[in-house]
């Protein structure tokens, strides 16, 4: 009989598969990927991995074992090419079909490329063990983008001693996704370990021994759209993360409900979601986001979402290399940037989760024990 | 290789060689113990791999870090004297014979 299929193997995929599992849901499992690879966590990629401190076994998020003994059928290496939804099956590449009660898209987001030859990009394994071994033939970097993805990779070459230069078009670094306090706290950082970062740059061909851009990523939409579902950045889901056709969901880098959101957390929790809802016990997606990044010896964390802010606080002081930026719109507290202050920003997840208000003011005032409001 | 002793809540019990230099929550996902899910690949991110450390072994861990510290107050089950997050315990040969319980929920 036929059971769940599941296209893309990345972090959601496989979590909807494990889920499905612990929750007990009985019948078939189909995990397709089109990389040669067992599921791998993406976040080592751009930084121990890539910087040659962490084994590749570590990088798959369980053994091979694992698939058979959780009765899930693992097809690596396999593309599909289309959705038929009157029929319920997924075409194959390689040929064939394979039919579904329910079909889970988990088809993630590729790079957005540079229009010109000669550089390289940073998005799966493959990449991430080609740039490993680029590193230790070059000495000359650049990195185009200064996002999570660009300045972590710059963070690692610059430790592994290479000449470092990163060009972001925006005047400030992370421009998406933080303030400017934060922004100018993590351009000093890489001046101070020798990184020459160029605000406002033009991007155009650079000369460097290795040019490595990290400028973003597009949601793989093309499969969903053929196959008629909604499609606007992302693939259209509800509160359930249910397309427009009721045996089809999508989760992970490739949704949108509202906002479409690229990071672990969501793949994971979308997929614990996603599953809840298969065996039967849907409940709507309501978890708070998160993210991190590492650079050199500074972790930001971050928790909610920010953009849209109109007014900023700082908790600490940025010259102790340890403080929190809370963000607020309409007098609203919707996210928080820690950096070294691990107890703001899970104090901040519990507040937004529970939906606590918190003011700015309290939030500036370090006499304010945020855990015990949440 | 050191060996690891995992007990389940309902007390299913594996001992494991696992490699000195990984880490206690390393040692079980490469060998499918259930009851550790490490969402975020030991980053101090999510406390999804809460154990509780027979208490006899705990001195011989090495100390919790704050950041661990404060992810160890935020676990889906309940904080004991000798909760710790299996990220942060890199075997060694100082850790033979260490037996840890999966905590209960990890979400």
């Amino acid at each position: 009989m036929p059971g769940v299929v599941i296209v893309g193997a990345g972090q959601a995929g496989f979590q909807a598969a494990a889920s499905l599992r612990q929750q007990g849901y009985g019948e078939s499992i189909t995990l397709i990927g089109a990389e040669p690879h067992l599921p791998y966590q993406r976040p080592p990629l751009s930084k121990e991995f890539v910087a040659g401190k962490q084994e590749e076994r570590h990088v798959f998020l369980r053994p091979e074992s694992f698939y058979a003994a959780n009765r899930i059928d693992l097809l690596t290496g396999e593309t599909v090419t289309g959705i038929e939804r009157a029929g319920r099956h997924v075409r194959l590449a390689s040929g064939g079909s394979i039919p579904y009660k329910t079909l889970i898209l988990a088809v993630g987001a590729r790079i957005r490329e540079l229009p010109f030859p000669g550089v390289s990009y940073l998005r799966t394994l493959d990449d991430s063990v080609a740039i490993k071994a680029r590193l230790e033939e070059v000495q000359d970097v650049t990195v185009v983008g200064g996002g999570f993805i660009g300045l972590e990779i710059a963070s690692v070459a610059r430790g592994l001693g290479k000449s470092v230069k990163v060009f972001e078009a925006q005047p400030r670094l992370m421009p998406r996704v933080v303030s400017p306090v934060i922004s100018d706290f993590y351009r000093e950082l890489h001046a101070s370990h020798g990184v020459e970062v160029v605000l406002g740059a033009e991007v155009g061909p650079r000369s460097a021994d290795l040019v490595i851009a990290g400028i973003g990523v597009l949601p793989n939409v093309e499969l969903a759209r053929e196959a008629g579902l909604a499609v606007d950045n992302g693939i259209v889901v509800d509160e359930y993360l249910r397309t427009g056709d009721e045996n089809i969901y999508a989760i992970g880098d490739c949704a949108r409900r509202g906002v479409r959101i690229e990071s672990v957390q969501n793949a994971v929790d979308q997929g614990v979601c996603v599953s809840s809802a298969i065996a039967g016990k849907p409940e709507p997606y309501t978890q708070v986001p998160w993210f991190w990044t590492d650079q050199f010896d500074v972790k930001l964390q971050m928790a909610g979402l920010s953009s849209g802010y109109d007014r900023t606080v700082t908790r600490g002081n940025p010259e102790s290399r340890k403080f929190s930026v809370f963000y607020f719109r309409d007098g609203r507290f919707i996210a928080v940037d820690s950096i070294n202050r691990p107890g703001d920003h899970l104090a901040g997840r519990k507040l937004l989760a529970n939906r606590v208000p918190l003011a700015p003011d309290q939030a500036a005032d370090e006499s304010v024990e945020l855990k015990k409001l949440g | 290789m050191p060996h690891i002793t995992y007990i389940s809540p309902s007390g299913d019990t594996h001992t494991i060689d696992v490699p000195a230099g990984d880490s206690v929550m390393e040692g079980a996902i490469q060998n499918n113990i259930d009851g550790i899910l490490a969402e975020c690949g030991g980053a101090l991110m999510c406390a999804t791999c809460h154990v509780y450390v027979e208490p006899a072994h705990l001195d011989r861990l090495i100390p919790i870090q704050d950041d661990e510290e404060e992810m160890l107050g935020t676990t889906a089950a309940e904080r004991m004297p000798n909760s710790r997050l299996s990220c942060q315990l890199k075997v060694t040969g100082e850790l033979e014979g260490l037996v840890v319980r999966t905590a209960p929920r990890q979400k």
